[in-house]
């Protein structure tokens, strides 16, 4: 078995709301808002500790963008907040034009991101804000693991300027990252050294890679996995160093796999060191209602089905 | 500032607008022209705007601060927005000349992307503006700072969901620094509002949404001065405040009034000259 081992589970939603927590007091710049989702996105504790930082802005999405990037414009570091499907693609437009194009330093904090939103359907599920995201210039584009880390990286992104997109989920799964770690916007996190084959995992999937990296043990390969947490700007050098070792690999999130890191990825090495790869991504469809572990096999978002992708990469070697 | 000294300056602003326009034959002059007035109302008179003490001219500083800070949200009548900010000394005038041209600050719309003093941020997809005036308002609260946010959009912008979503949270959130203003020149794209979206009574809207609203002939400065000047002295009562300013597209030249035709078109030679002999040069062309 792999060293990495859990206590407990927690969503990394809640490490979001523990972030801005800290954020509440610690850094006076930061704001929040949210669209008539607090309970959902954890916001409770930083509402308790500065109500004047906070702004109800209803169910209305685009006035959120707007207002938070008129904020942004006033000083102040802005984190809209909702669930990821009406905080992306609903006003891809305010994001493009009021934030990205403009140059605003908003963060837009959303949860409930992909197929683990689980029994609301795919009406709510989101497959397509990773991409929708990462096309935006100058976005920054982070899916954190678990909740250690979307706490950290909730704290990062509050001390860098420019636009972000911060990504994460609605249910409890393990807590594996040192609660200590720095979150570096950018820079890929080796989980496990191997030699065979790389696995770069982002959000839910990062776990579910180290459970596959047990798996393809057990049949004596030695899988290296890689946690891109940040998949704009993306680690080309980590990637880069590591397929040079193993010549092949897999990326793995929940996410759709036209458009998302598997992409980013493909686009990269096409360039500079075109190897087999294979991809762990929801393919061209919509999600359904269901329990998230059951969605979540049956889509093919699990250890097995990355060993599975894994051993097809190496035999493409 | 007297009003004859404002009817001036609009004088060469239009001269501006359509030279601009000409220059690159594109862009849109009609709206541009019926809204000259207001914009050189504000930034010539109403607007507090930080000045350098030694040589009078103005600072620009992204955020605003302590100062009053105005958002286009019609973001297509940039040549308006540019030739006043322009005139106000924030950028030379010279750069008029680049309007709509490769490689100038002076994009089609208005954007912050270039780094063209005065631009906080980019307009053109209309039904943005309201909202990014309304988190700044906000702003200005949480600094403690005391000036005035104003923004303008047009009556074909009010077809936008997002403007609703604003509407209904200005006076939720007693915004009540920021001034509004709806072009009401009665034309979009497609032709008169009424045919192609009726905005039926917007003072009643807007007052079912909690905003105390106001009405000005906006092709008068008389009329503009003292509106504005009213318009201030109802800031502070925990209402937002919205001006619907009734103007004539084209403004100014009497071919391009009373008519939608010049929403988006360029005057050819002798067209612009027939309408910069209706203009005195007040201030020089650039």
């Amino acid at each position: 078995m792999s060293k990495y081992t859990y206590e407990t589970k927690k969503d990394t939603r809640s490490g979001f709301g523990a972030g801005m927590e800290f954020l509440s007091l610690t850094n006076p710049k930061v704001v929040a808002l949210c669209a008539d989702l607090i309970g959902s996105l954890k916001l409770e504790p930083f509402i308790k500790n500065c109500p004047e930082r906070f702004f109800q802005t209803g169910i209305a999405e685009a006035n959120m963008i707007g207002i938070a990037s008129g904020l942004s414009i006033g000083g102040y570091i802005p984190f809209a907040t909702t669930f990821a499907n009406f905080g992306t693609g609903r006003v891809y437009d305010q994001i493009r034009q009021s934030v990205a194009y403009s140059g605003k330093n908003v963060k837009i904090a959303c949860s409930h991101a992909g197929l683990t939103l689980g029994e609301d359907g795919a009406t709510h599920q989101i497959l397509e804000d990773i991409g929708l995201m990462k096309m935006l210039p100058g976005m920054v584009v982070i899916n954190p693991c678990d909740y250690n880390q979307t706490k950290a990286a909730t704290i990062a992104v509050a001390n860098y300027t420019g636009p972000v997109y911060l990504r994460f989920g609605r249910p409890v799964v393990p807590v594996f990252t040192p609660e200590d770690q720095e979150f570096i916007i950018g820079k890929a996190i080796t989980l496990i050294e191997g030699s065979d084959v790389s696995i770069f995992a982002t959000g839910h999937l990062v776990w579910e890679s180290i459970l596959a990296a047990d798996i393809l043990k057990e049949k004596g390969i030695h899988a290296e996995v890689i946690n891109i947490h940040t998949i704009k700007p993306l680690d080309t050098q980590a990637i880069l160093e590591s397929v040079k070792k193993t010549s092949c690999l897999v990326s793995a999130e929940e996410h759709q796999i036209n458009g998302g890191l598997g992409d980013s990825i493909a686009q990269f090495l096409a360039t500079t060191m075109p190897l087999p790869q294979e991809f762990v991504g929801v393919n061209d469809s919509f999600g359904e209602s269901g329990k998230p572990a059951d969605l979540m096999d049956k889509y093919g978002l699990n250890a097995v089905s990355i060993a599975e992708k894994a051993l097809k990469a190496i035999s493409r070697k | 500032m007297q009003t004859q000294e404002l009817v001036s300056i609009a004088s060469q602003v239009r001269r501006d607008i359509l030279r601009m326009v000409h220059g690159c034959q594109s862009g849109h002059p009609g709206g541009s022209l019926g809204c000259t007035d207001l914009l050189v109302s504000l930034y010539f008179e109403a607007m507090s705007l930080k000045l350098n003490t030694t040589n009078d001219q103005v600072v620009f500083n992204m955020s605003g601060l302590d100062e009053d800070v105005f958002f286009l949200s019609n973001g297509h009548i940039s040549p308006v927005l540019y030739s006043v900010l322009a005139r106000k000394g924030y950028f030379p005038v010279k750069e008029l000349s680049t309007f709509r041209k490769i490689n100038s600050r002076l994009q089609g719309h208005p954007t912050p992307h270039e780094h063209l003093e005065g631009i906080r941020i980019a307009s053109g997809s209309l039904g943005q503006g309201l909202s990014v005036a309304i988190g700044v308002a906000q702003a200005k609260k949480l600094n403690n700072d005391s000036s005035v946010v104003y923004c303008l959009m047009g009556d074909g912008e009010q077809n936008e969901g997002q403007v609703w979503e604003a509407a209904m949270y200005a006076p939720h959130h007693k915004v009540d620094n920021l001034i509004a203003f709806i072009d009401v020149n009665g034309q979009q794209i497609d032709g008169p509002t009424e045919k192609i979206m009726n905005n039926r009574d917007l003072q009643l809207k807007y007052e079912a949404f909690g905003w105390k609203v106001l009405h000005v002939n906006g092709n008068d400065m008389a009329e503009l001065q003292l509106c504005l000047k009213d318009a201030k002295n109802l800031l502070g009562n925990e209402t937002p405040i919205m001006i619907l300013m009734k103007t004539e597209m084209g403004a100014g030249v009497d071919f391009m009034m009373g008519s939608h035709k010049w929403h988006g078109v360029a005057p050819n030679d002798q067209q612009l000259e027939e309408a910069l002999n209706q203009l005195s040069e007040t201030l020089g062309d650039y």
